[in-house]
C-alpha cells in the first residue's frame, strides 16, 4: 500500500467486521426453547401417564412377592368392590399421622382401643385386611416409610395374572376377582371407529371437494364457515344430541335392542370428526395448483372428471393427514362415546350393540378407583395406549405422506 | 387465403366493466402456423383462450361477438363447451403436466374420453410421445413421476399430452418462454412438424421465433387487432406505423 493518497477504502476489516446482533440471538434462542419445551412437555405427559401404569410391568420377583401377598391375605379383593374406603380413608390419616400410630397399625392390634374408633361400628376382626389394603396407598401420596410393606402388596394381583386377563373379554375392574379384559374395550374402540370414519370421512371430503371444485364463490363462503363452526361444538353438546335424538331417531329406523350403541355413537363422533376432516382437506384440495385443473379442461375433460381424477388425487397427501387426524379425534373422543355408546364392554361385530371405548373408559372410572391400585394402573396403562396410537397414526401419517407420495408425486 | 378454419367477427370480451378486447375481427387458416405478437398486457392470451373458451372459467368476462370454427359458433347455447375443448387443446405458456407418471399424463385424455383397452392406450402413448419428439428421451421412464422431467421436456410431454387426444387445433401460449434455447428450438421445429396435420395459433413475444415458426401474424396492440397478414410481409412492409414500430423495437 502506498501511503501519500489515502484511498477511500469500502472493505476494511473494520466495516466488515463480525457483529454481534443481541436481540436477534436471543430471539432465535427463546424460540428454539419454547420448540424444545413444547416436544418436552408431551414427552413428560407421557412418561407421567405410563409411570403410573407401571406396577403392571413389574413381572418376576416382585411379581412374586406380590402373589405371596395375596396368598397371605385371603379375603383382601373385597375391600375393593363393597367398602366406601373414600370416607374412611382422610379419617385415618389424620388420626394416624397425628397419634404416631402408623408402626403399630401395620403390626399387632396393639391398638385395639383406638381402631373402633376410627372406624365406626365395624366389628375388629374384619379391620385387619382393610388397613393391609389401604397401605399402599398411603405408600405413594405420602412420602414412604415402611418400604418393605408398600413393595409387598403393591398390586392386589400380581402383574402376571393381570396381564393375562388383558387378553381376555371381560372388563370387570370391580369384583371379588377383577378381569382386566381389554379386548372388549379395543372392539368397542375400533367399532366406533370404523362406523365414525365410514361416515365422516366420505362426507367430509366429497364436501371439500364440492366447495373447491363445484361451488361458486359465494356458496363456499357460505358453506365454509358453517362446517368449520361445528368444530367449535362443544362434545358434550354433540353427545346429548345424539344421546337424546339420535338415538331414538335411530331406533324407530332400524329397531334394534340397546338404544345407546357403537351406531348411534359413531354417528355422534361423526360430527365432531367432520369439521376437521373438511377443514384440512379444503385446504389440500385449494392448494392444487389451477393450472391442473386448467390443463384437464383444456383436455376436454368435464368438471367433474376433473375434480375426481386431477384435483381429489394430487391432494391426496393432506386428505391422507385429514382423514388421520379424524381418526385420531374419533379415537380419544371421551364424552360423546360416554354419552351415545352405552358403555358395556362386549365382544361383538354387530354394530347396534353397546360398545365401550377405551377413552370413555378412563373418563368414567378414573374419578372412582383408588390410587396407586392396580385399576388404576390399568386405566393409566390405556391412556398410554392411547397416546402411543395416537403417536403411532401421525409417524405413519408423516412417513407415508413425506415419503412415498410426495416421491410419487414429485419424481425421483 | 382459401382453408378458413376460424372466422372471428366482431369479438369483444370484458373483464367485468374494463374492455380486453376491441372487436376483434379475422380469419385463421388450416393447416398453418398463426402467430400472435403484441406488447404484454395486449390481450393476446386472453384472445387466444376464447377460441377454446378457457375464458368460461373466470366469472367475470363476458364477451359478445362471434367466434365461428368451420362454420359453427362455438358460443352457441347448444354447443357444449367440453366437446369444443377436446377438438382445440391448448399449451400453456408454463408447462404443466399433472402430477401422475409420465403414462398417466399421456393416458389421461383418452381415459376421460373413454378408452380403457391397454393396447389402444399403449399406442396412443407412444404416438403420441413420437409426434412431440419425445419418445426416445423417455420411453424407458414411462413409469417416472412427469414432475422429474426437465423444464422443456415437460412442455414436450404437455404438447405430446395435448396431441393425445387428437385436436384439429393446437392452441399455444408462449410455450418456450420459460425454456433454454435449445429445448425452444426443438419446440419451434415440433411446431413447424406439427402444422401439416394441425392448425396452429401460437402466441410469442419474441419477434425471430414468430419469424421462424409461422405462416401469418398478427399484431395486437391495447385490445385491438392492428395488422394481420403473411408473416413474411408484416416483418418486411408492415402496413401499419405501430406495426413497423414494435417490430423494428422502437416500443414495446
Ligand atoms: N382474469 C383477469 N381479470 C381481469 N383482467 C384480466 C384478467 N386476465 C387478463 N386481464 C387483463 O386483460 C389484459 C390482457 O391480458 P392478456 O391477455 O393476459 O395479455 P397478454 O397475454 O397479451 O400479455 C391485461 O390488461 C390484463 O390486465
Ligand atoms: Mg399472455
Amino acid at each position: 500500500m502506498n501511503s501519500e493518497s489515502p484511498i477511500k477504502k469500502t472493505f476494511t476489516q473494520e466495516s466488515l467486521k463480525k457483529q454481534f446482533r443481541l436481540s436477534e440471538f436471543l430471539a432465535e434462542k427463546f424460540i428454539s426453547m419454547i420448540a424444545f419445551l413444547s416436544i418436552a412437555i408431551i414427552f413428560l405427559i407421557f412418561i407421567f401417564v405410563f409411570k403410573e401404569s407401571l406396577p403392571l410391568f413389574s413381572f418376576g420377583s416382585d411379581a412374586k412377592a406380590k402373589t405371596e401377598a395375596q396368598a397371605t391375605s385371603a379375603n383382601k379383593p373385597e375391600s375393593y368392590g363393597t367398602e366406601p374406603e373414600g370416607d374412611l380413608k382422610p379419617e385415618s390419616y389424620g388420626t394416624e399421622n397425628a397419634e404416631d400410630l402408623k408402626p403399630e397399625s401395620y403390626g399387632t392390634e396393639t391398638t385395639k382401643d383406638l381402631k373402633p374408633e376410627t372406624y365406626g361400628s365395624e366389628p375388629a376382626d374384619d379391620l385387619k385386611p382393610e388397613v393391609y389394603g389401604d397401605a399402599p396407598k398411603e405408600d405413594l401420596s405420602v412420602p414412604a416409610e415402611d418400604e418393605s410393606v408398600g413393595a409387598v402388596s403393591e398390586n392386589q394381583e400380581g402383574s402376571d395374572k393381570t396381564w393375562n386377563t388383558f387378553f381376555t373379554s371381560e372388563w370387570v375392574p370391580v369384583s371379588e376377582n377383577p378381569r382386566f379384559g381389554l379386548l372388549g374395550l379395543l372392539i368397542g374402540t375400533l367399532k366406533v371407529t370404523i362406523i365414525a370414519m365410514l361416515i365422516a370421512g366420505p362426507l367430509a371430503v366429497l364436501a371439500a371437494l364440492f366447495t373447491s371444485c363445484f361451488a361458486s364463490k359465494r356458496v363456499k363462503e357460505i358453506i365454509k364457515p358453517i362446517i368449520e363452526m361445528l368444530a367449535a361444538f362443544p362434545s358434550v353438546v354433540i353427545g346429548f344430541f345424539a344421546l337424546m335424538v339420535l338415538a331414538s331417531f335411530f331406533q324407530d329406523v332400524f329397531g334394534y335392542d340397546s338404544r345407546l350403541n357403537a351406531f348411534v355413537g359413531g354417528v355422534a363422533m361423526a360430527l365432531a370428526a367432520i369439521p376437521i376432516i373438511y377443514t384440512i382437506s379444503e385446504d389440500a384440495l385449494a392448494a392444487v395448483p389451477k393450472t391442473y385443473t386448467e390443463a384437464s379442461l383444456a383436455l376436454g375433460a368435464s368438471k367433474w372428471q376433473t375434480a375426481f381424477f386431477v384435483v381429489l388425487p394430487a391432494a391426496t397427501p393432506g386428505i391422507f393427514a385429514a382423514l388421520l387426524l379424524g381418526v385420531g379425534r374419533v379415537f380419544g373422543e371421551t364424552m360423546i362415546a360416554l354419552m351415545a355408546t352405552g358403555n358395556a364392554a362386549l365382544v361383538s361385530a354387530n354394530p347396534f350393540e353397546s360398545v365401550r371405548t377405551f377413552a370413555a373408559t378412563i373418563g368414567a372410572e378414573m374419578s372412582e378407583t383408588v390410587f396407586g391400585d392396580t385399576h388404576y394402573s390399568v386405566l393409566f396403562f390405556i391412556g398410554s395406549l392411547l397416546f402411543i396410537f395416537s403417536f403411532a397414526l401421525n409417524a405413519v401419517a408423516e412417513f407415508y405422506v413425506k415419503g412415498k407420495l410426495l416421491k410419487k408425486f414429485q419424481g425421483k | 387465403m382459401k382453408d378458413i378454419k376460424i372466422k372471428v367477427n366482431d369479438l369483444s370480451l370484458y373483464y367485468g366493466d374494463k374492455k380486453a378486447l376491441n372487436e376483434i375481427t379475422m380469419d385463421i387458416p388450416a393447416n398453418k402456423v398463426t402467430a400472435l405478437i403484441g406488447p404484454s398486457g395486449c390481450g393476446k392470451s386472453t384472445f387466444l383462450r376464447c377460441i377454446n373458451r378457457m375464458n368460461d372459467l373466470i366469472p367475470s368476462v363476458s364477451i359478445t361477438g362471434k367466434m365461428l370454427v368451420e362454420g359453427v359458433d362455438i358460443y352457441d347455447k347448444n354447443v357444449d363447451v367440453v366437446n369444443i375443448r377436446k377438438k382445440i387443446g391448448m399449451v400453456f405458456q408454463k408447462s404443466n403436466p399433472f402430477p401422475k407418471s409420465i403414462y398417466e399424463n399421456i393416458a389421461y385424455g383418452p381415459r376421460i374420453n373413454g378408452m380403457k383397452d391397454k393396447t389402444e392406450l399403449d399406442e396412443i402413448v407412444e404416438t403420441s410421445l413420437r409426434q412431440a419428439a419425445i419418445w426416445d428421451e423417455l420411453k424407458d421412464r414411462l413409469d417416472d413421476s412427469a414432475l422429474g422431467l426437465s423444464g422443456g421436456q415437460q412442455q414436450r410431454l404437455c404438447i405430446a399430452r395435448t396431441l393425445a387426444v387428437s385436436p384439429d387445433i393446437i392452441l399455444m401460449d408462449e410455450p418456450a418462454s420459460a425454456l433454454d434455447p435449445i429445448s425452444t428450438s426443438k419446440i419451434e421445429e415440433l411446431v413447424h412438424q406439427l402444422k401439416e396435420q394441425y392448425t396452429i395459433i401460437i402466441v410469442t413475444h419474441n419477434m425471430q421465433q414468430a419469424a421462424r415458426t409461422s405462416d401469418h401474424t398478427a399484431f395486437f396492440y391495447m385490445g385491438n387487432l392492428i395488422e394481420m397478414g403473411k408473416t413474411n410481409s408484416i416483418f418486411t412492409k408492415p402496413v401499419q406505423k405501430q406495426t413497423e414500430d414494435y417490430i423494428t423495437g422502437r416500443f414495446g
